[in-house]
């Protein structure tokens, strides 16, 4: 039963930085960043400010059947022009072994800063949704998710 | 607790449980949505559908979002290839895959010629081996399950229906035996956790009736792809830590014959997703 | 390799915000070590995606070991005009994904 657990924990990863940069826009964040510890995942993120609460909606499930598949819904409130908008959003798993989990960039062509994926939780946790926004400013958003360790991972 | 430890066998059982921190039965149903029992259940049978989460029902419901459905499309493109001496591929003989519907319901069946049961990946390796003289395909291989995925999808919605009378009886009564058979160091049965405890909980997880005949191979979360009924029964004797037998031994697939019957109206489902 | 889905309206009117799904068949591999060999496995998971409307990048992501296996990943668009998307993924053996998918704008 503890095997989902060992699955999902032994992570050992090379750091392997990706080095294809592609667009401007595409921050590099990808590899060093999701060894680190969550707060200075976080800190590298918002360049040492601290982010403030709200205009991120995270959504994910208060109970995830299983830690490899989560759905995670993030919505940023932001009216999405070239003057004010929402440039990225990132999500960091503080349990898990590789803390930053991605990022998603915007731009005002997008709309809406919107987006929806699944993510591997490692265990039990607050998630967090770190979003850059055009001025500058950070804000965050927390969902908990329990993951159910099972009886019979099988 | 009690009551548990009188059922599910003994002490040595209760003590490996309990110091494993393993057993934590609740006695909560499983918590499908209302509309889609009707077609997941059936003469009061329960699909594993209903009891998954709405998240892992949601991505089983859109074809699109639906993982399994790659292997599918991998099956879909194998068909017409032509493998081996003769020359064939699964189309020359059958066509367009459409005309397999129907088959995946009825397997495992009596056959003939090794007078003991064969399943769809064993008829699936035949065809290759006899029709199209072409090597087989390895248990699990991403191939084996496609195929095998693909006949499951073709049949999507029919009722499983297998014939367990005639010269299939003596399996299927194997496989019966097999499922209420203690084994392992927990002593545990397949009947234990899917007939006597199904709808509760076994520590975080809700235990199914084990009424898995319409839906492998299965996307599961856990193994972040799509596997077999046969690894899937692995897993649970793994589980009861007892030694697993081999996917396409004689006792799997008679277990197979006798799961796949307490499925015996529930629809196909193929590609299925569950935790 | 299974071809990478997307899911893009046909048609969207001028200043409509779409919702575009793309879903790809990526094992998103962390590195760890063969069980019964012990032989180290390298990661490969796509660490790059980027969905661009007439050549122009308009949204992007990168992603590291906690995204999961065949990523699935939706997003939005303003549509302003008709054109053509294309959506890359990159993973760290090097391989380059692509779909594409027309829109219409009435």
């Amino acid at each position: 039963m503890s095997k989902v657990r060992i699955e999902v924990l032994d992570r050992r990863e090379f750091l392997i930085t990706s080095g294809a940069a592609v667009a401007a826009l595409v921050a590099l964040t990808n590899g060093a960043l999701a060894k680190k510890p969550a707060t200075e995942v976080l800190n590298e993120l918002t360049k040492g400010a601290k982010p403030a609460e709200g205009k991120v909606k995270l959504e994910m499930p208060e109970i995830a059947e299983n830690g490899a598949k989560v759905r995670t819904k993030i919505t940023v409130e932001s009216p999405m022009t070239p003057e004010d908008y929402c440039k990225s959003v990132a999500i960091i798993a503080p349990k898990n072994p590789a803390t930053f989990v991605g990022k998603f960039n915007f731009t005002p062509d997008s709309g809406r800063a919107y987006v929806s994926t699944n993510i591997r939780l490692a265990e039990t946790q607050e998630v967090w949704a770190v979003a850059e926004m055009s001025d500058g400013k950070f804000y965050i958003g927390k969902a908990t998710v329990k993951v159910t360790v099972g009886g019979c991972g099988g | 607790m009690p009551g548990i430890k009188h059922r599910m066998g003994g002490p040595v059982l209760s003590v490996l449980l309990a110091g494993a921190g393993l057993l934590a039965l609740g006695t909560q149903t499983a918590q499908a949505c209302e509309p889609c029992k009707g077609k997941y259940e059936v003469n009061g049978k329960k699909s594993g559908y209903l009891y998954s989460m709405p998240e892992t029902q949601a991505m089983q419901d859109d074809d699109f979002m639906n993982p399994g459905t790659f292997w599918v499309e991998k099956g879909e493109k194998l068909w017409g290839v032509v493998e081996g001496e003769a020359g064939k591929s699964c189309k020359s003989c059958h066509g367009e895959p459409e005309k397999m519907r129907g088959v995946y319901p009825v397997y495992p069946k009596y056959d003939e010629k090794t007078k003991k049961l064969i399943n769809i990946e064993q008829r699936i390796n035949r065809c290759r081996t006899e029709q199209m003289k072409a090597k087989p395909w390895k248990w699990e291989s991403e191939e084996l399950l496609a195929m095998t995925a693909l006949i499951g999808y073709v049949s999507r919605g029919l009722p499983v229906n297998v014939k367990v009378d005639g010269p299939a009886k003596p399996f299927f009564e194997k496989g019966k035996a097999f499922y209420f058979q203690r084994r392992g160091q927990l002593d545990m049965a397949c009947k234990h956790c899917h007939i006597d405890y199904a709808g509760h909980y076994i520590r975080a997880d809700l235990l199914s009736e084990g009424r898995a005949g319409g839906s492998f191979p299965t996307y599961r979360l856990k193994w972040q792809k799509l596997g077999s009924l046969h690894r899937r029964f692995k897993g649970c004797n793994k589980q009861v830590r007892a030694k697993p037998y081999k996917p396409g031994s004689d006792e799997y697939v008679n277990l197979e014959l006798f799961v796949k019957w307490r499925s015996n109206g529930l629809p196909v489902e193929v590609p299925a997703v569950r935790r | 390799m299974a071809k990478p889905r997307v899911r893009v309206p046909k048609k969207a009117k001028k200043g409509e915000i779409i919702e575009i799904k793309t879903l790809i068949k990526h094992k998103m591999q962390r590195a760890t070590k063969d069980k019964k060999t012990g032989k180290p496995i390298p990661r490969n998971i796509i660490h790059t995606f980027e969905a661009k409307f007439n050549g122009k990048a308009f949204f992007t992501g990168n992603w590291d070991t906690g995204i999961s296996a065949d990523p699935y990943c939706a997003f939005n668009h303003r549509v302003q005009e008709s054109g053509e998307y294309e959506f890359v993924w990159k993973d760290d053996a090097g391989k380059t994904y692509t779909a594409k998918a027309k829109i219409e704008v009435a």
